[in-house]
């Protein structure tokens, strides 16, 4: 089994103090699934995705990807890898424009390889970042500085530069947390086209929007794994009703 | 509006740049023509000190880390072509090269310690081994005439191209050679700040946390940034020791690292022509205050305080936050 994982994470834990916020947690991921990861809050859900993009180091425990233990590389490694993460709290470079956002990603992906000095074409640049913009719908505002966008329109931004990187491992950190109506309909739709290219593991609250998008689900409370299963398991699941549903 | 229309509109506004910065070297230029004496010393003296602002601006302007010793890169860059010049026989155009060179290395030896820290511990570390070469250069005083100076000999500034003789302390020669290091430290960072090296440098600056997760190893950037950045202030020193013949520790004091932060946040931290702006009106600030004044030092720490307090955008990125946005 533990072979063919995409992502597996082993007895991985991480404390703050003496606070455990992920305590002992086996995550395994297929490559291509669509993976809920939900929970109350405090669960441990962003530290433990925290430790899978490298921005948080796990106390114990080890990280696997793609067959190769990536527990001690630095984000800048796991990005060239593939593992891209996108902000909970959006936090696109607000006084840049959403251009220079996209292209910093991009000309990321292009340089992969080309050391510190290298350089990127601008004509190859342009026409790079302006499919991105066009995927999330934000061409028309390319040289808008990305503060100034509506919240809805910097989620999407957010997700532009996620996808820049065309990772293979997506994470979102809560996408359509502050999202209108309208706006989470238009987002599962683009993460639902993204699923064919790449891995997608979710942290969302929106239940809707979980159930609408993710094959399976895993529970978290109080740092651990709570359960694992389908939808129509995670619905049935008696512990789970107790903890988190609260029924 | 489409991405293509999008794009024209960014295309122009890239001519207007252009046509702006060739046109202050072109002002730069035909200024020696028609100044005074005086105004024509300064002037020289002012383009020098604006590349060493310029490399000060790389480093806070882009990249947004804040240095309090950068006297040093311009003291090593200064006492590197001075003494090359003057002690070891180099002649002015090795011992220029001997400038930006000593920066560089000074810098990227400064940067392994000091960039494992951030913020105000950044600034202390820096402080810190500026101050230490303040020390050593005052140490050391039989070899580098400490507080004193020297005086680089007229006979040693005489450059030998083919079968001509430049003499650099002729104030024609001397006024468009430091012209000429001004448009190419204006020129290089410019040509920085549109390259993806430079996009990088700003991201650091807004958030440097994204910047990893967007796949930068943000260090090795910031290790960059202050190389460059030092090998320009480098470049200024050792322009100042040829073309103003004297090298002293004074330039290696704190209030040589304090200069250019005030010259950068006058004219406008993170502008392309904020710090040369800075640096020609504090030059005059305190030109025309230290002949009113005795005690002109209070001037700079003035004009330090209201900046902050009011200003904190300098001229340059006050007119393009309010009108012309399109400014670099």
């Amino acid at each position: 089994m533990a072979a063919v994982d995409f992502l597996g994470t082993r007895s991985l834990s991480r404390s703050f103090g003496g606070l455990i916020a992920v305590d002992g947690v086996d995550l395994s991921l297929r490559r291509g699934e669509i993976r809920a990861v939900i929970g109350p809050n405090g669960a441990g859900k962003t530290t433990l995705v925290g430790m899978i993009c490298g921005r948080i180091r796990p106390s114990s425990g080890t990280i696997l990807f793609a067959g190769e233990d990536i527990t001690r590389l630095p984000p800048w490694h796991r990005v060239a890898r593939g593992i891209v993460y996108t902000f909970q709290i959006t936090s696109v470079f607000r006084n840049l424009s959403c251009f220079d956002n996209v292209a910093l990603a991009v000309q990321r992906r292009l340089l992969r390889g080309a050391g510190l000095l290298g350089g990127v074409e601008r004509s190859r640049l342009d026409k790079a970042v302006f499919a991105v913009l066009d995927r999330v719908g934000l061409s028309d505002r390319a040289f808008g500085r990305a503060g100034a966008l509506a919240y809805g329109h910097q989620r999407l931004l957010e997700l532009g530069m996620g996808l820049a990187l065309e990772p293979t491992l997506l994470i979102l950190d809560e996408p359509t947390q502050g999202l209108s109506e309208d706006e989470i309909v238009g987002f599962c739709a683009i993460v639902r086209a993204l699923a064919k290219d790449m891995t997608v593991l979710l942290i969302e609250h929106n239940m809707d929007v979980v159930m609408e998008l993710a094959e399976r689900i895993t529970v978290m409370n109080n740092g651990r794994i709570l359960a694992e299963g389908s939808p129509e398991e995670i619905t049935a699941n008696a512990a789970v009703q107790e903890a988190y549903l609260g029924s | 509006m489409t991405g293509g229309k999008v794009q024209a509109m960014a295309k122009s506004s890239a001519g207007r740049v252009a046509v702006l910065h060739v046109g202050l070297i072109a002002l730069m230029f035909l200024l020696q023509f028609v100044l005074p004496q005086y105004h024509h010393t300064n002037l020289a003296r002012i383009m020098v000190l604006a590349c060493y602002a310029i490399g000060y601006n790389l480093l806070l302007g882009y990249t947004g880390l804040l240095s309090l010793g950068h006297a040093m890169f311009f003291a090593v860059g200064l006492y590197a072509t001075g003494l090359g010049v003057a002690q070891f026989g180099l002649d002015p155009l090795s011992g220029f090269l001997a400038g930006p060179l000593a920066g560089c290395a000074l810098a990227v030896i400064v940067g392994l310690v000091a960039l494992r820290t951030s913020g105000v511990a950044f600034m202390i570390v820096t402080l810190m081994f500026s101050q230490t070469g303040f020390l050593l250069i005052l140490y050391f005083g039989d070899f580098t005439r400490g507080d004193e100076g020297f005086v680089v000999a007229e006979g040693l500034r005489r450059l030998a191209i083919g079968g001509m003789t430049i003499d650099l302390a002729a104030p024609a020669v001397r006024y468009n050679l430091a012209l000429a290091l001004f448009g190419a430290c204006l020129f290089v960072s410019w040509a920085v700040l549109r390259s993806s090296i430079g996009r990088v440098f700003v991201a650091i600056r807004e958030n440097e946390e994204r910047t990893r997760l967007l796949g930068y190893d943000t260090w090795r950037y910031k290790l960059l940034a202050l190389a460059l950045s030092g090998t320009m202030s480098g470049a200024a020193g050792g322009a100042y020791a040829l073309l103003f013949a004297y090298v002293g520790a004074t330039f290696a004091s704190i209030q040589y690292s304090i200069y250019p932060l005030l010259w950068v946040l006058l004219g406008g931290a993170g502008t392309t022509l904020g710090p040369f702006l800075g640096t020609l009106l504090m030059f005059y600030l305190i030109d025309i205050a230290s002949g009113l004044l005795p005690g002109y030092l209070i001037v700079v720490g003035a004009v330090l305080i209201l900046l902050t307090l009011w200003f904190p955008k300098g001229i340059v990125g006050s007119l393009r936050a309010r009108w012309l946005t399109w400014l670099p």
